[in-house]
């Protein structure tokens, strides 16, 4: 059976390394790309992130990747946000006060409240909200991801809202919209839960359920 | 929820795993890929490799570890020892890591913490901290706990987290080897002291201890390394004591993954 081929974009930030290999490990033809074409050609595409939303945003617009990036989300194939890769779909952070996002989901990036420590360096168990057949759904078994973050989406729009977390209150942990979804955790980072939602998400790419 | 993660550490010498990890059916007790998915499979939280490689021309080879690790065992692990500078913290972390920790270097040069946080984030750094009890407090002691330095631990645990340390990992040289348990008057000041998670090293002889240091010492992370390397306690009974204590902890897998 063909391997569906998976883009991890590659803007000079962080360690995308793990992210690649998860991809391999479950299946996916994932390469590591900043190449608009590949970008544009493979079946489907991953946004990761890590550090700072505006040394990011800018990363990605110094790459020339943003209309690349908005293409792929346009062209209905599958999307997926990992991390500061979630948080850069949203229209703005308060990380980085005037660095616009992708503004894909509209929404802005919140600082966890004071009352816990941040980042949230842990595991967080997820409250699926809308059952999903990547993300799961409530009758799953319980799913424990690794989260490293100390900001966290504010969607406008509830709905999009696939799962949260417990973290001095409700955190958002997912989104999904059509194509597009997105994690606030690490799935890469999240062993054996993780690796099962990577697989699920690229049997959806390939068309088949879960 | 605040879920607390136990954390095995692991020396490595030249790539290999040393002193004498000792579990029952590996093939071969120096690997870390093994090792490491052995602990995965547990229920490890993370992991921790302490590079106590001598020589500097060796250093490669644990680079080479890092990327192997990386590309087989998917859960987050730090490397530290001998990380001098920010050319040594971007080595291992391109190569794979997800946090390095700096210790003697960044006591020396605490801008060593603030370069690797401005160029891959504050949860990339951690700031690894000896300390020994002196007087009426604790002293911060360099060079794998040989050399004092008069500072006083709890006020460079605030420091290292101002210039952007996301993380501190708190050895008690007093407990250090001795089983004892951690010094958890220690873990309880720093814990109070600083915003960012504390991680308790040194002293851990029994699974209670690692209870006590969540509930006397506040810490949110334990590391232990001779009670699960050589077989005494699995990370997954750890897991089930802590739990029976009232501390929430991520579930093992079952024992049919392991």
């Amino acid at each position: 059976m063909r391997r569906p081929s998976v883009a991890v974009i590659d803007y000079g930030i962080g360690n995308l390394h793990s992210a690649h290999k998860a991809l391999l490990c479950v299946g996916a033809d994932a390469v590591l790309t900043a190449d608009p074409q590949v970008i544009a050609s493979t079946d489907a595409v991953v946004l990761p992130g890590v550090g700072n939303f505006g040394a990011c945003m800018e990363a990605i617009r110094s790459h020339n990747l943003e209309g690349p990036i908005n293409r792929a989300i346009a062209s209905g194939r599958p999307f997926l946000g990992i991390c500061v890769g979630m948080q850069m779909l949203f229209e703005s952070s308060d990380e980085s006060p005037g660095a616009p996002g992708l503004g894909v989901f509209a929404g802005t990036v919140r600082w966890l409240p004071h009352s816990v420590k941040r980042p949230q360096m842990q595991w967080n168990r997820l409250a699926i909200t809308r059952p999903d057949l990547v993300i799961g759904s409530d009758s799953s078994a319980d799913q424990w991801m690794y989260f490293v973050h100390s900001l966290a989406a504010v969607p406008v729009e509830s709905e999009i809202i696939a799962a949260t977390v417990d973290y001095g209150g409700d955190v958002v942990a997912a989104c999904r919209r059509e194509n597009i979804l997105a994690t606030q955790f690490h799935p890469e980072k999240s062993s054996v839960a993780g690796l099962a939602l990577l697989e699920r998400w690229v049997l959806s790419v390939r068309g088949e359920q879960a | 929820m605040r879920a607390i993660r136990v954390i095995p550490c692991l020396d490595v010498d030249g790539g290999r795993v040393v002193k004498g990890v000792n579990f029952v059916g590996l093939r071969d007790a120096g690997d870390p890929i093994e090792l490491a998915q052995r602990y995965d499979a547990e229920g490890a939280d993370e992991l921790v490799f302490l590079d106590i490689t001598a020589s500097s021309d060796q250093r490669a080879t644990t680079i080479d570890m890092v990327h192997a690790v990386a590309s087989t065992v998917f859960i987050p692990f730090t490397v530290g020892g001998g990380i001098r500078s920010l050319t040594d913290a971007r080595a291992m972390l391109r190569a794979g890591a997800d946090k390095v920790s700096v210790n003697t270097a960044a006591f020396e040069r605490p801008a060593l913490i603030s370069e690797i946080a401005a160029e891959f984030g504050s949860q990339c750094v951690v700031c690894a901290i000896d300390a020994r009890r002196s007087g009426s407090g604790w002293e911060v002691y360099l060079h794998g706990g040989r050399t004092p330095t008069g500072a006083d631990a709890v006020k460079w645990a605030v420091e290292a987290t101002r210039l952007g340390a996301g993380e501190v990992l708190l050895t008690s040289m007093d407990r250090d080897g001795t089983r004892l348990g951690f010094d958890n008057e220690l873990n309880r000041i720093v814990a109070d002291s600083i915003t960012v998670p504390l991680i308790a090293s040194g002293g851990v002889g029994s699974l209670s201890h690692l209870v006590d240091g969540v509930v006397d010492g506040g810490v949110d992370a334990v590391l232990a390394a001779s009670i699960f390397h050589f077989g005494e306690h699995s990370v997954a009974e750890a897991k089930q004591l802590m739990g029976e204590h009232g501390i929430t902890v991520r579930p093992s897998p079952p024992p049919a993954n392991r």
